[in-house]
């Protein structure tokens, strides 16, 4: 695990007085936003977290929609983040503002910025997600009868994106594992496989003639990998609901793979016996294998994947050396004991 | 006063422009400070390597235009588009290696050997260099014929450029599609008139 120690952070970024009310006042304002409802304490309030942060949002500028009050409930009953273990680091956030403005979310457009400026008026309800394939429980579950009965946790996870860049965000959800469960998996059930929305008009990209990309977009996991405990399905980010272009209102996360992996705005998990397509593997095999698993020892055919830039970077900032498994190989190595990587990449 | 005698001053502004705000992005950033979001090596180089191929295709683009619109003052302009393409090349050649492999020489040689769409772009830079040194009048009287020969490699080097924009598409086919299109308009515009009679005589009687 590489701790960022005192020399390492640029005095631009030592906290000041201001910006340390700033992140209070933001808070706030959040929590105005979120229905009167206050904001779980946490380790976000520290300063390290806060030295980061910006300038105070309104909710309309973050394209966060308006949450129900079954959900704003659940997210002010928020587990804050663990003082230590794999679900915490001690590395620096990424803030905010670049964790919502410089994403990879191609239904909205090819551009880092187009999701955060293509997002708006995103309705978060009606919102259902379709359950089928090898189960016991398939059927059309709204996001309350998806949500409802977990607890959400924060957990800081690394983010390292295909691209060789990489983030530290503090998301809030639950773990995959836990939902899978309650549809019952039968025992053909080796893989699972999500899908994202297909809506022409919240999603332009969609419309593209130039696209690479066959709609909806696809991602799987075997069914291991989607029991482990690190795999989460996201609903949150920054004490708050997900915006748009984060992928409200469920995405997943399974930080020690590729950030591809981790799909947004999810409306469909199926079930299944064979490997599903996976929608990058679909466009370039070559480059994109199923498992996807952060590897320096592995280059992307077009870039090294051994090291990678920790966001946000000054334009003299060294990069940073990449870990084996995105740092958590401890947790999950085991997953791939006997497999060559080189092969299942 | 000849009209080129004032626009041309302003077409030189005008190319220079963008690459004066990214000077002055990299000297904020020798100050700490940031205007170019939060990746900014993979900006710098996205930046640079766009408008990299727009002048390159805008000096393409002077023949034709010349012929099309009969304005055979287009010429004037030629070289010093062209002298801009090969310093945009120039600038995001620096990025790439300055910013975004930050001078580790041993990958620099692996990531020119190994990644196509860098041998290709490397490639391109290398043919533009040979244009950029004859680029001057005396150079022109002194090579007579062979001048044009040695500059019709901007036909060479323009297809390079599309091809490495291809070679890095990922989600979008658009850059490619658009670069890729103007390039072939530009090129099969000459070729037409080369060997087409009626193009060769439409194109004269105007």
């Amino acid at each position: 695990m590489i701790i960022k120690t005192k020399k390492d952070i640029p005095s631009s970024e030592i906290t000041s007085e201001s910006s340390y009310k700033n992140r209070r006042q933001f808070l706030k304002q959040g929590a105005n936003v979120a229905m009167g409802v206050g904001v779980t304490a946490s380790g976000l309030l520290s300063p390290t977290a806060s030295a980061q942060i910006m300038a105070p949002r309104s909710a309309a500028q973050l394209n966060l929609a308006s949450k129900p009050e079954w959900l704003a409930q659940k997210m002010a009953n928020t587990t804050p983040v663990p003082n230590s273990g794999p679900y915490t680091t001690n590395e620096m956030l990424t803030p905010y503002q670049d964790v919502t403005n410089y994403n990879n979310f191609y239904e909205y457009g090819t551009g880092k910025q187009d999701p955060s400026n293509n997002a708006r008026n995103f309705q978060m309800e009606p919102w259902s997600v379709e359950i089928t394939g090898e189960v016991n429980k398939p059927g059309i579950y709204t996001l309350e009868d998806i949500l409802s009965p977990h607890t959400f946790e924060e957990r800081i996870y690394r983010h390292r994106c295909v691209e060789a860049w990489s983030m530290v965000i503090p998301w809030i959800g639950f773990p995959l594992g836990d939902l899978i469960s309650r549809f019952e998996p039968t025992g053909n059930a080796r893989f699972v496989e999500f899908q994202t929305l297909v809506d022409n008009d919240r999603f332009p990209e969609q419309n593209s003639r130039f696209s690479t990309i066959d709609w909806p977009y696809q991602e799987a996991l075997r069914m291991d990998e989607a029991m482990h405990p690190l795999t989460l399905i996201g609903v949150g980010v920054y004490n708050d609901i997900l915006p748009a272009q984060n992928g409200a209102p469920l995405r997943l996360i399974v930080p020690w793979k590729y950030g591809i992996k981790g799909i947004k705005s999810i409306v469909r998990i199926n079930f299944t016996s064979e490997m599903p397509n996976t929608s990058w593997n679909d466009i370039s095999a070559r480059e994109y294998g199923f498992y996807i698993n952060v590897n320096p020892e592995v280059s992307h055919p077009r870039w090294s994947q051994a090291t990678e830039r920790r966001l946000p970077s000054g334009l003299f900032d060294r990069r940073i050396e990449t870990q084996m498994f995105n740092g958590y190989a401890e947790e999950v190595a085991h997953l791939y004991a006997g497999m060559d990587l080189r092969v299942n990449h | 006063m000849k009209p080129e005698l004032a626009i041309k001053p302003i077409v030189f502004i005008l190319l220079l422009v963008p690459a004066l705000y990214y000077f002055y992005a990299v000297y904020l950033a020798l100050n700490g400070e940031n205007i170019l979001g939060p990746d900014p090596a993979q900006a710098l180089s996205l930046a640079t390597g766009e408008w990299s191929i727009r002048i390159l295709v805008a000096a393409l683009a002077i023949t034709p235009l010349r012929y099309l619109l009969n304005m055979p003052q287009l010429w004037n302009y030629r070289r010093m588009v062209g002298l801009f393409g090969l310093f945009y090349v120039c600038l995001h050649l620096i990025v790439f290696l300055m910013f975004l492999l930050q001078w580790q020489w041993a990958d620099i040689g692996r990531e020119i050997v190994e990644r196509p769409y860098i041998t290709i772009g490397f490639a391109a830079f290398i043919l533009l260099l040979p244009l950029g040194l004859t680029s001057f009048k005396a150079a022109q009287r002194k090579m007579g014929r062979n001048w044009k020969k040695l500059h019709r490699l901007v036909y060479a080097i323009n297809i390079l450029a599309v091809l490495h924009i291809l070679w890095v598409v990922r989600s979008s086919y658009f850059d490619a599609v658009l670069y890729g299109s103007l390039v072939s308009i530009c090129l099969g515009y000459r070729i037409l008139r080369k060997y087409n009679p009626v193009v060769r005589k439409f194109v004269l009687l105007k």
